[in-house]
């Protein structure tokens, strides 16, 4: 088989996904490589907490045809590619910026972000685009000012992260997105040394520890990282919710539920739904499959937190449901970095937006909403809602 | 039951300190896991076996 791809209803993954219940099974990449789609939840962990299972681009094979970044195209200081060592000394460098403690301390900011979003639309009156007016905004905000990127600059790089996401963009259109993005910060980085600012970058350009292309990259990492994601989270989440009321009512009543209700909602939409892949560098036994040297494997993450052996009602969205062991955010070293920021932001959010509309319902038929089934991270391009 | 932890492996992923913040923190620094209490508190026990499992890169171990 290949990478199922082909949904048969927008918020569940391919059917073709579950037609065999092998928590490890042959695939055939793009390029003809015969590799694995670990689709289980424990082998799914086990892959991406294995140091002999390798994330370096020049060792995978693509999922999807045209997505393959010409070799050693990926930007210095972009380490969600890099192994360890390289990958640990970027990583550290950042942690501390994103700890539980300090992501809390940025609830206020975020609430206040929210709340003029709000505003503006209750001012702009019904209707609107959600994805346009509320989800992209709050997390591009926030991620612009942690890192010290101008927020008027977002034109430049909405554009650029959403050709480097699109699906079908060719290696060149890849490549110059990328080039873009990190020319993008040259010139920004120039900017703080003579106006330093309190702000992520100026303190990894003080630090002295990097070369400017270094934090060119890790600055481009964060910033598409930090948007895209909770962006679509946001906005497909809402989607989910609109389509179950009664979990919606919950959600915006009950304020002992939201913390849970943001697990489940990652969980039940896995945005994450092409790979991640990683490659053996030796011989590794995943659930008595033998992966040799050499051989990609393709997690599907949407499969494994589906998988009925690690969750109770895996085709449901129940909020009240256990749901914080799901892969959303990965596994391993490379688990992501940002996820106590998008916890907060969707914390935030999702109650923030149903308390200020309580009669929040889709200005279109639910079947007209266009899906984001051509791009890398998975959700609505736009969500027309009215109230 | 106490907790250890091995501050090589973390990766800083606060896993630990959204589990239970009553046992684990982060660095102010760095971000890597600081045990506050190694001798876990009653009633606890669960909760740092739950945080165990959500670790993502085996940093943390009991006895
Ligand atoms: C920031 C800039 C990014 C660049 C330049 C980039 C680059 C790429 C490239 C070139 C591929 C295709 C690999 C191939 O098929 O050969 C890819 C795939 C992928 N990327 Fe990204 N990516 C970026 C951000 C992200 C982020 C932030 C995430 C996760 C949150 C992510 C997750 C993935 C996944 C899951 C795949 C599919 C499977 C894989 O090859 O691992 N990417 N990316
Ligand atoms: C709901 C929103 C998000 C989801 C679903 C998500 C998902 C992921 C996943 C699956 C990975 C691991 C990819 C792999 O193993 O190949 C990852 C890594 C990463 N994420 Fe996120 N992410 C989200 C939000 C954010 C935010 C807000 C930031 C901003 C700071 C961020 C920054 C990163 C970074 C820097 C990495 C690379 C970590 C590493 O390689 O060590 N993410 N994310
Ligand atoms: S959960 Fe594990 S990796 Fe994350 S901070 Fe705690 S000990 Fe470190």
């Amino acid at each position: 088989m290949t990478y199922p791809m082909s949904r048969q209803r927008r918020l569940d993954p391919p059917d073709e996904l579950f037609d065999d219940p092998a928590p490890v099974r042959p695939l055939t990449f793009a390029d003809g490589h015969v590799g694995w789609l670990v689709r289980g939840h424990a082998a799914g962990r086990a892959v991406l907490s294995d140091p002999r299972f390798s994330t370096e681009p020049d060792l995978q094979h693509p999922l999807v045809a045209s997505r393959h970044l010409p070799k050693g195209r990926v930007p210095p200081g972009f380490f969600l590619r890099m192994d360890a060592p390289d990958h640990t000394r970027y990583r550290r460098l950042l942690t501390g910026h994103f700890t539980v403690r300090r992501m809390n301390q940025l609830q206020p900011r975020i609430e206040e972000i929210a709340a003029t979003c709000l505003d503006d639309m209750e001012r702009a009156g019904p209707p609107a685009d959600l994805v346009r007016d509320f989800a992209l905004p709050i997390p591009s905000l926030v991620i612009c000012e942690l890192l010290g990127v101008p927020y008027e600059d977002r034109e430049n790089f909405q554009n650029e992260s959403a050709r480097l996401l699109r699906l079908d963009s060719s290696p060149g259109e890849m490549e110059s997105a990328v080039d873009d993005l990190v020319k993008y910060f040259y010139t920004l980085i120039a900017r703080k040394r003579v106006e330093p600012a309190n702000d992520l970058l100026t303190g990894l350009i003080g630090g002295g520890e990097l070369e400017d292309d270094e934090i060119a990259g890790m600055g481009f990492l964060l910033l598409v990282a930090g948007h895209e994601t909770t962006a679509n989270m946001l906005a497909l989440g809402t989607f989910a919710l609109l389509e179950h009321p009664e979990q919606l009512a919950l959600v915006r009543d009950d304020p002992a539920v939201i913390d849970n209700a943001v697990e489940e909602l990652l969980r039940y939409l896995s945005i994450i739904h092409v790979g991640p892949t990683r490659t053996a560098v030796e011989d590794v036994v995943i659930e008595g499959t033998t992966i040799r040297a050499g051989e990609c494997v393709a997690l599907s993450i949407p499969a494994a937190n589906r998988d009925p052996s690690r969750f109770a009602d895996p085709c449901a969205l129940d909020v009240r449901q256990p749901a914080g062991s799901h892969l959303s955010f990965g596994h391993g070293i490379h688990q992501c970095l940002g996820q106590q920021l998008a916890r907060i932001e969707m914390r935030v959010a999702y109650p923030a937006l149903l308390r200020r509309f309580p009669s929040l319902r889709l200005a279109v038929p639910a079947e007209e909403v266009p899906m984001r089934a051509d791009m890398s991270i998975y959700g609505v391009h736009s969500l027309r809602v009215t109230w | 039951m106490r907790v250890t932890v091995d501050t090589g492996v973390c990766v800083g992923a606060g896993m630990c300190a959204l589990t239970v913040p009553a046992v684990f923190d982060q660095s102010e620094e760095e971000g890597l896991v600081v045990v506050l209490r190694s001798e876990v508190p009653a009633g606890l026990e669960q909760a740092v076996r739950r945080a165990l499992t959500l670790c993502p890169s085996g940093a943390l171990a009991a006895v």
